[in-house]
């Protein structure tokens, strides 16, 4: 199989590499990891070809650019919130070719950004996932200035993406939430504030959690044992501030958790710029289970989709490299330049 | 196992059942008892079980069960389970309790108004038990702390300790896996690996078993 390496030139804080997830440890004391915006990182997953559950990039505030040293290698971008450049071309996906830089930067239409690269990304794993788990440093680890990333590509085909437009999906602004499991450690005034006053994004946020701006829920008491808590769960601390867990949550926590936030609506919440504006509003654990199977379904198809695009620009790329260029190909949306400049 | 215990929703893929709100071996036992039944058989659509103090959390992938399906069938497995037996593993943890390693323990027997020694000797003399892992990866948090050497936190969580460290709170007791800031007491410094990632058993203790330290002289 051909070998790409690229150099990370410069790479925000929060760059690391994930996967599908490492779930099944929480018992341990670890939570699943996995990308903050799942759906984002199985976009850029698909549009190169790539399983949902392979290792790619995870970016946040600082971005990152890396150079091609060795090889070539079809890449995408997915999330929110950044966009990719090769040399002065804004592109979201296409071939990293030796010599070329790509740079990717915030936009600030959202937090998180994943870079998948056609082929198997070589990297560190832990309990049979590349999921870094930050804190800990654990999995596929930080992507730091100076790394060597090895990708071991497909032989005879560079899987592409044509499709350049990057996949923004709607802002979300009411916010699904299911009551408890500790909500009795509250007076009736703060679970009234919450499901009726305003509450926003903030600025605050890494792979654990964020923090949510609104007014304080001040619980009655903090006089409560550590009991497990999960991705999405509105955490309370003792001056009423709110925090919503993310992949590397905590496990267990002492905080109440007044609320926890549904699934199809959590990684959407993450990737909110600071200051968007959110309301909660309350369902049942049924009414919940029946929106994350239609959610769930609506996802495959999406994705499916995404693969499509991505098998026929393959046949098409293929059959172009032979000239070395690529045109727009599939995507009539495409509102950027082919990323294939060489 | 004879009282019903609540049941309730953690979001729409986990559901948290509650024993109680104390720290109790009973509660505990309670808590082990229906993990090992639910271990023994899994209901339909169950991901994982978290045990904690005095509840056990139950992910399930809401494709396959809901709320409702699952609380009954985690209630059939408890009972079915009743006469199931705990057999938890023992392990003795070597601890030295001098130098660099133990940066509180001064402060914790003034606290207390005794000697260093007689800290130690009560930390010695504690049974403990494994209640739950949490927080971060290989955290694994004992209940047994003797009552004659139960302090509260520290005002400040305090960086720099090294992994390793033998810390107590209240009833509580813990060897940390990471270094991570804490306001917990560090009295000692102990060998034992409690996470080992790329070891064949990275994680040494299951929850539920039981723990005795036992002194080392300078490490």
């Amino acid at each position: 199989m051909p070998r790409v390496l690229l150099k990370v030139e410069t790479a925000g804080p929060l760059t690391t590499i994930q996967d599908g997830g490492r779930p099944g440890y929480r018992r341990y004391g670890v939570p699943p990891s996995g990308p903050v915006d799942r759906l984002g990182f199985a976009a850029a997953q698909a549009r190169v070809g790539n399983g949902r559950g392979d290792p790619a990039l995870e970016i946040s505030h600082g971005g990152l650019r890396l150079s091609c040293v060795e090889g070539e290698v079809g890449f995408a971008l997915g999330g929110s919130g950044f966009i990719g450049a090769v040399g002065l071309a804004k592109v979201n996906s296409g071939i990293l070719r030796a010599g070329m830089t790509l740079s990717i930067t915030q936009n600030g239409q959202g937090n998180w950004a994943y870079l998948a690269l056609g082929g198997q990304l070589q990297t560190r794993r832990w309990l049979g996932s590349a999921a870094t788990h930050a804190l800990a440093e654990l999995g596929g680890g930080r992507v730091a200035a100076g790394r060597i990333l090895e990708v071991m590509t497909p032989d005879g085909q560079v899987a592409a993406s044509s499709q350049n437009r990057a996949e923004t999906p709607s802002k979300i602004s009411e916010v699904r939430i299911i009551l408890g499991p500790q909500e009795r450690f509250f007076p009736d005034s703060a679970v009234n504030a919450l499901c009726c006053e305003p509450f926003a994004a903030s600025a605050r946020f890494d792979r654990m959690g964020m923090v949510l701006d609104g007014p304080a829920l001040v619980p009655n008491s903090l006089d409560m044992l550590s009991e497990p808590a999960v991705r999405g769960a509105l955490q309370v601390n003792g001056t009423g501030q709110l925090t919503m867990l993310l992949a590397d949550h905590q496990t267990t926590g002492g905080y109440p958790k007044i609320a926890v936030v549904i699934g199809p609506d959590i990684d959407r919440v993450a990737q909110l710029s600071p200051g968007s504006p959110i309301r909660f509003v309350s369902i049942s654990a049924g009414q919940a289970v029946a929106i994350a199977r239609k959610n769930r379904a609506e996802k495959e198809a999406y994705l499916a989709s995404l693969r499509d695009v991505s098998s026929l620009a393959e046949r098409l790329m293929n059959r172009n490299l032979v000239d070395g260029m690529v045109d727009g190909l599939t995507d009539g949306s495409a509102d950027t330049g082919p990323a294939d400049l060489t | 196992m004879t009282e019903a215990p609540n049941i309730r929703p953690l979001g729409d893929g986990a559901l948290l059942i509650e024993f109680g709100d104390t720290i109790d071996a009973v509660i505990h036992d309670q808590v082990m008892a229906w993990d090992a039944a639910l271990a023994e058989n899994p209901p339909q659509g169950m991901l994982e079980s978290v045990p904690a103090y005095a509840s056990l959390m139950v992910a399930y992938d809401n494709a396959l069960t809901d709320l409702e399906q699952l609380s009954s069938q985690i209630r059939t497995a408890a009972k079915l389970a009743q006469t199931a037996a705990l057999s938890p593993a023992e392990h003795c943890i070597p601890v030295c309790y001098e130098g660099e390693g133990a940066p509180d323990l001064g402060a914790v027997a003034e606290r207390l108004g005794m000697t260093s020694d007689d800290v130690v000797a009560q930390h010695l003399a504690g049974s403990y038990e494994v209640y739950m892992y949490g927080f971060a990866p290989g955290y694994a948090y004992l209940g047994g702390v003797p009552d004659a050497v139960q302090l509260p936190r520290k005002a400040e969580p305090v960086r720099g300790h090294k992994v390793g460290s033998v810390m107590i709170a209240g009833g509580q007791c813990l060897i940390t896996t990471l270094p991570m800031p804490t306001g917990w007491w560090v009295i000692g410094h102990s060998p034992a690996v409690i996470l080992d990632p790329d070891g064949p058993r990275p994680f040494l203790f299951q929850p539920g078993d039981r723990v005795h330290f036992e002194r080392i002289e300078g490490e």
